[in-house]
């Protein structure tokens, strides 16, 4: 489904991605850990090209989406993406927030990118919140309707970019639920995440990332109990303790 | 001190005059902000070659006093564009546009680039094109965070506007300028005019303020 190969990736002087590669299967669930300034992040948006590595290649569903040629929003449309600030537009009730890309970028109906809409709005729970503008609700609906927005386009990849890091702790179970649950309808994702429990719940494999490249890719049981790198085993000490 | 009799039977004439101040404002403002909006663009965009020229322009319009501005269009660039037998207003309203869209266009690149930068990613993470993010998710918060100042431009062009009087458009300061002049009554003529320009800017951004009041209730 993804391949990566050798990507690099620097800002200025700072070499953020050294050489990452890694392969993930149809309906797999990564999820992608490691200290702050890791490089989680920067992978996660070369995969939708919000990044333009520098060299390396990306391969998402057969497709070399790192040709010059490929037009990057025919990539970004097969790729949804929920990000750590939810970035729902404010100006837009909850329902015209899901509908908007359908139609711009789809090109389907209003009628139909309402159906549409109403499916996934109620897929995530929200169904009363549809004519609800984003500051009325929760951070945890907000980032709800934000997943549900991406699905709208039904990617065939969703990407999470710490998608519960900036929520109050009593809210991050629902939207981790809603994680789960597409997971468990094979949906293909990739995930950074700081929260070990659905990391070690949700995903197939964990990428641990250091210092810009992938120490580390197996299953959660082998990285939570037996990890073979030092780092790894660093890393989950301190993270875990609190 | 003031004249008021004269006043009095001045009110139709300079009535007439107040509709050609607020007329020309109008239009001024409806085109500077078109004005405005396209030199934000060029101002913001990546290329060099369309920022360069949005700025000279700038800053050129902002260095520059308005009525030399005005001068400048009605007797120099009219005339070199054929248009000897336009009216003078059309002459005014482009000096004022052109003026206001200057100022216009610092406030609209304000307004954009106030807009969260994630607003613009997760919108191209949908796969919309960059013309389809400013058009439906940058623009519409950068318009309505701008109303205010907008609004306060309207309320500044009332102000100018006088000065296109210097091209004998029969707005509200010409006529009190020729009244003054043929009565020898100045004081009575400007101390009018003044009070009917504080009235309408007064009036204005009273309006304004209600309207700006329940935008944000609407919004909330």
């Amino acid at each position: 489904m993804i391949r990566i190969e050798n990507l690099h990736k620097s800002f200025g002087e700072l070499e953020v991605l050294k050489g990452v590669s890694a392969r993930i299967a149809p309906g797999e669930t990564v999820c992608l850990i490691g200290s702050s300034g890791s490089g989680k992040t920067t992978l996660l948006r070369c995969l939708n090209l919000l990044e333009m590595p520098d060299s390396g290649e990306i391969w998402i569903g057969g497709q070399r989406i790192t040709d010059p040629k490929v037009k990057k929003t025919d990539v970004r449309r097969e790729t949804g993406m929920v990000f750590q600030h939810f970035n729902l537009f404010p100006h837009m009730t909850v329902i015209r927030n899901i509908m908007i890309a359908p139609i711009k970028v789809r090109g389907v109906s209003d009628g139909e990118a309402l159906d549409i809409a109403r499916h996934f709005l109620d897929k995530v729970g929200l169904s009363e919140k549809a004519d609800n503008y984003p500051r009325q609700l929760s951070g945890g609906q907000q980032q709800r309707v934000a997943i549900a927005r991406a699905l709208a386009m039904k990617p065939q990849v969703m990407l999470f970019d710490e998608a519960t890091s900036a929520l109050d702790p009593e809210m991050t179970g629902e939207v981790i639920k809603v994680m789960k649950d597409l997971s468990g309808e094979g949906m293909t994702m990739v995930v950074v995440t700081h929260e070990m429990g659905f990391a070690r719940e949700a995903s197939n494999r964990i990428i641990f990332m250091a210092d810009g490249a992938v120490a580390e890719f197996d299953a959660p049981g082998v990285i939570f109990n037996r990890p073979s790198n030092p780092a790894t085993a660093a890393f989950l000490r301190s993270v875990i303790r609190m | 001190m003031v004249n008021w009799s004269l006043i009095w039977t001045e009110i139709p004439n300079l009535a007439r005059g107040a509709g050609w101040t607020l007329f020309i404002t109008f239009f001024s403002l409806m085109f500077g902000v078109a004005i405005g909006l396209c030199l934000a663009m060029l101002r913001l965009s990546r290329r060099w070659w369309l920022r360069l020229p949005a700025s000279v322009y700038v800053e050129a319009v902002r260095g520059t006093p308005m009525l030399v501005q005005i001068l400048l269009i009605w007797f120099g660039v009219f005339p070199m564009l054929g248009l000897n037998r336009a009216e003078a207003y059309y002459a005014g309203i482009a000096a004022l546009a052109l003026n206001s869209g200057a100022y216009l266009c610092e406030i609209f690149r304000g307004g954009i680039q106030s807009i969260d930068k994630g607003q613009r990613e997760a919108a191209l993470s949908l796969g919309m094109t960059e013309t389809q993010v400013m058009a439906h998710v940058i623009l519409p918060q950068a318009l309505a965070n701008a109303l205010p100042a907008i609004g306060n431009e309207f309320v500044t062009l009332i102000k100018d506007s006088s000065l296109v009087s210097s091209i004998a458009v029969a707005e509200l300061t010409y006529r009190a300028m020729l009244v003054a002049a043929r009565r020898y009554e100045y004081f009575t003529m400007y101390i009018g005019i003044a009070i009917m320009y504080f009235a309408m800017t007064f009036a204005t951004s009273r309006i304004l303020a209600r309207l700006e009041a329940r935008l944000r209730k609407g919004s909330k």
